[in-house]
């Protein structure tokens, strides 16, 4: 987030775009509440009627996949009625000109056969966000979870950027991360492309600076993403891998090809909490302590590195994650030794400028710090680009709407699109041993608009076959009027309802992130 | 800013005009006692347990409800104001049951404390007492409303802060109660199960219920740390006793969510001591796991991954870290994998 969560009630207007925030983040849908309270505006854009849809002034009930042109068609209207900040664009931005002719192309009709949102409507939004003092964006996974993820978070950046809704306190630009600590994974190089604070590991000097700290040389080119180490994997070039806390097997698209992938390793090492699907298909499985039985930091989505602390002992002889690693490291001939947590941070701010004034021990004074923080005395960044862009000039970048990689036809005349649950969490491997949740939500089901289910001559509660190009199941269906005609929807946290089985792992070519909120599928009577 | 000066117990304060005068005793620092009374919610003055006596003012006012004025002499723990304090608590404990000594609640329970406070051993007022059946038919909420004061916090934090107003007082008289739409078990009323009513009831009426029977307020350890499920960074309270994590608490101060939660965030810990949790290391052998010990299992990986790296090149391992993990471990886990390795092959569920 650009901005902090507690500053989610100063905006005036709430643009919120494929994000489920009641279900996903409740917590700071509360702030959103607050908003909505002092008299802000919401306006959602979202395929599906979601909750937060409901408590919007204007809910854009987009055509799954449309997001781009809904945006470019916003940007359209704001430069076409003159309603951009000029002061800004001036002084803070570059490259107007590019976007000015880019987004041409999308007048509001035009922009309305694609999304099928009212061309009307999409003036009304645009100049409510134009003119609002404080507007501010939110968005999660139904942005970036398409073959074109990061064109559709560019061209939420050149929104902000033309408005000028950006840099200050209660207005900017802020994904909602889905995991505790998916923040912090990222910030300290668990990426193949970068290093901590996003340092770029194709930099030499970047490369200089860990190897003498690590007294190892660091290899040079940027290695594989996810989806692209099962690719790997399937095509034998990739031999072995050392999973940690994950379970790809149900979370990620083409949950079989994942399966095969893992399967046809030489060697498999899984380090987790309990026996994951993933786990399950290892050759060595080694126990973690969980989050209770150890120390640390975690990152959350505004940034604020806050203290992990240990409350009780892990179980058996399960040790913390950074120890497991440690005698790893030592047992491969890299001899690696902390005494606690405290000492690792200490060498991540040595190395990591944005992370240079954070260490454990100013942490558990107070309420966590906002990286950037990059002295012992830095107070921490509230909200950020105050000033300046980390690049400098906010580069404004033209962005081409492109259809989803699957289209309905008649072999797959529905569209799947998939997200979470309150009362459940990501592939269940915690919230699914939670007696009390199990309760709560037992079990999937697959909603279904009752006009699709009319037509197919299925009733609410029935069991029915889904089926895509990768896989077929057999799901439970609901009747939702909460998604439009042509649209169905479930939750990826059932194993027994293993929805990524179905989906489609066509990446965004940038950011190499899969397609899961879009793919044709076909619903068949049993 | 316009300001308005008056005097607390003798002490001259100075406010901002519109503060009223539990704030300005509590900015000179005065407690007065409250029941009703939540910072975050709107002041009804309900419970009157913050009366105070104002010069010139006939009745004992409410102070959670009543604005400073200029000049004005304020008395916070005079003989009328206690006199008017232990009625009240008389006459809520008149139908209290009086089970502290096995109340969960015991410790933490404005009730008791006041009743301590203000020594009030029994209520001198017989009458009739309620005989509500105790709501258990949620997961993780055990309603009693034998024991509601009707503070309405329960009432007002679900509407004004979650904005759901699942619950609300209905029937009237000494009938009154708190309770979802046409009288449902909390488990069939539209209810998020935020735990936030828990979070404010000052009493025992709403309380966790996996939190029963283990172990008193005072015995439980509380450690402050971080929930692990979204990426909201909601502060939680592990409550410990006896080397388990017994329950899940929110404090005020949390520096994101306050004392607000989700379902999850309160009461999703029962993971952590599940039976299935992994307790040592597994090592396949002919198609079955069996347990091994730390130095052989990491001997074993060691030997495997160096034999990969060795005969096809760094790159044919990849690591996946991971967003449950701490900053420290993914750090570990990426020097691992760049410096031990020697690949780039990391990455993590971030897209996911």
């Amino acid at each position: 987030m650009t901005n902090s969560i507690a500053e989610i009630p100063e905006a005036d207007f709430i643009f919120a775009i494929g994000t489920n925030t009641t279900e996903t983040h409740p917590v700071i849908s509360l702030f959103v509440r607050r908003a909505l309270r002092r008299g802000a505006t919401l306006v959602v854009a979202d395929p599906r009627r979601t909750e937060l849809a409901g408590l919007a002034t204007v809910h854009l009930a987009h055509r799954a996949g449309s997001d781009l042109a809904l945006l470019n068609g916003l940007c359209h209207v704001i430069i076409k009625e003159g309603l951009w900040n000029r002061e800004f664009v001036a002084q803070r931005t570059e490259g107007f000109e590019a976007l000015r002719e880019a987004v041409a192309k999308y007048p509001p009709e035009k922009v309305e056969a694609i999304t099928g949102i009212n061309a009307e409507t999409i003036r009304r939004v645009a100049r409510e966000y134009a003119r609002a003092e404080k507007a501010m964006i939110l968005y999660t996974m139904g942005v970036t979870q398409h073959i074109c993820g990061t064109a559709n978070v560019l061209a939420i950046a050149n929104l902000a950027l033309l408005t000028g809704h950006i840099g200050r306190p209660g207005t900017g630009v802020n994904p909602l991360r889905g995991q505790n600590n998916v923040q912090g994974a990222c910030d300290m190089g668990g990426l193949p492309h970068v290093l901590t604070g996003y340092q770029s590991i194709t930099d030499p000097a970047v490369r200089e600076k860990f190897a003498a700290a690590w007294g190892r040389p660091l290899p040079a080119t940027p290695g594989l993403t996810v989806g692209e180490m099962f690719e790997a994997a399937l095509a034998g070039k990739v031999r072995a891998m050392y999973i940690v806390g994950e379970n790809p097997v149900l979370s990620d698209p083409d949950g079989k090809h994942v399966a095969e992938a893992l399967a046809g390793l030489d060697f498999l090492v899984v380090q987790d909490i309990f026996l994951s699907e993933t786990a399950a298909l290892a050759d060595v499985v080694l126990p973690a302590a969980c989050f209770a039985e150890k120390e640390g930091t975690f990152t959350n989505t505004e940034r604020r590195v806050q203290l992990v602390r240990k409350a009780v002992d892990p179980p058996g002889e399960a040790l913390p994650d950074w120890q497991i690693v440690c005698r790893l490291a030592t047992a491969m001939g890299y001899p690696m030794t902390y005494p606690d947590a405290a000492a690792i941070m200490e060498e991540i701010a040595r190395l990591t400028p944005s992370y240079g004034g954070i260490s454990h021990r100013r942490l558990a004074q107070g309420a966590g710090l906002q990286w950037p923080c990059p002295t012992a005395d830095h107070p921490g960044t509230p909200y950020l680009h105050a000033e300046r862009f980390t690049r400098g000039l906010g580069k404004f970048h033209p962005v081409e709407y492109v259809p989803p990689a699957e289209e309905p036809d008649g072999n797959y005349p529905l569209l799947l699109t998939t997200g979470r649950r309150l009362f459940q969490y990501h592939t269940g491997t915690m919230s699914r041993r939670v007696a009390g949740l199990e309760a709560l939500l037992p079990a999937e089901w697959l909603e279904v608009n009752p006009a699709d289910l009319a037509a197919l001559g299925l009733t609410d509660g029935e069991e029915a076959r889904l089926s895509s190009r990768r896989g077929s199941l057999v799901v439970r269906v609901r009747a939702s009027t909460a998604v439009p005609p042509g649209l169905v929807f479930t939750s990826f946290h059932f194993r027994e309802l293993a929805i990524n089985q179905l989906t489609n792992p066509a990446r965004d070519p940038q950011a190499k992130i899969p397609e899961l909120k879009v793919c044709a599928v076909r619903l068949e009577k049993l | 800013m316009e300001t308005v000066s008056l005097t607390i117990d003798g002490r001259p304060v100075t406010v901002p005009a519109g503060t009223t005068v539990l704030e300005a005793a509590s900015a000179a620092g005065i407690t007065i006692p409250t029941l009703c009374h939540d910072p975050e919610l709107t002041a009804v003055g309900a419970c009157r347990l913050c009366v105070v006596e104002i010069a010139g003012m006939r009745n004992l006012p409410a102070s959670c409800v009543t604005q400073v004025s200029e000049g004005m002499e304020v008395q916070t723990a005079s003989p009328a104001v206690i006199e008017a304090r232990r009625t009240i608590l008389e006459l809520l404990l008149a139908s209290h049951p009086q089970d502290c000594l096995a109340c969960d609640k015991a410790g933490d329970c404005r009730l008791q404390d006041y009743a301590y406070r203000y020594g009030i051993r029994s209520s001198p007022f017989r009458g009739e007492t309620h005989a509500y059946a105790v709501d258990a038919s949620h997961p993780f909420i055990l309603r009693d409303l034998n024991k509601c004061i009707l503070c309405g916090k329960c009432v007002r934090v679900c509407a004004e802060v979650q904005g759901r107003s699942v619950i609300d007082f209905a029937y009237r008289g000494f009938g009154t109660r708190v309770i979802p739409a046409f009288d449902l078990p909390l488990a069939q009323a539209d209810c998020v199960s935020c735990g936030s009513c828990v979070a404010v009831c000052p009493v025992g009426a709403l309380q966790p219920k996996e939190m029963q029977g283990q172990g008193r307020t005072w015995e439980r350890r509380k450690v402050r740390t971080v929930c692990p499920y979204c990426g909201t960074g909601c502060t939680i309270e592990l409550n410990v006793n006896d080397g388990r994590v017994v329950g899940v608490t929110s404090a005020p101060d949390g520096a994101v969510n306050g004392r607000h939660l989700c379902v999850k965030g309160r009461f999703g810990y029962g993971f952590i001591h599940h039976p299935e949790r992994l307790r040592q290391p597994l090592i396949r052998k002919e198609k079955r796991f069996v347990t091994a010990g730390w130095d052989e299992a990491l001997a074993y990986v060691a030997e495997r991954l160096g034999r990969v790296k060795a005969t096809h090149g760094p790159d044919a391992v990849a690591v996946l870290t991971s967003a449950r993990c701490t900053n420290e471990e993914n750090y570990l886990i990426s020097k691992f994998a760049r410096a031990v390795l020697g690949t780039n092959n990391i990455d993590h569920c971030a897209r996911l």
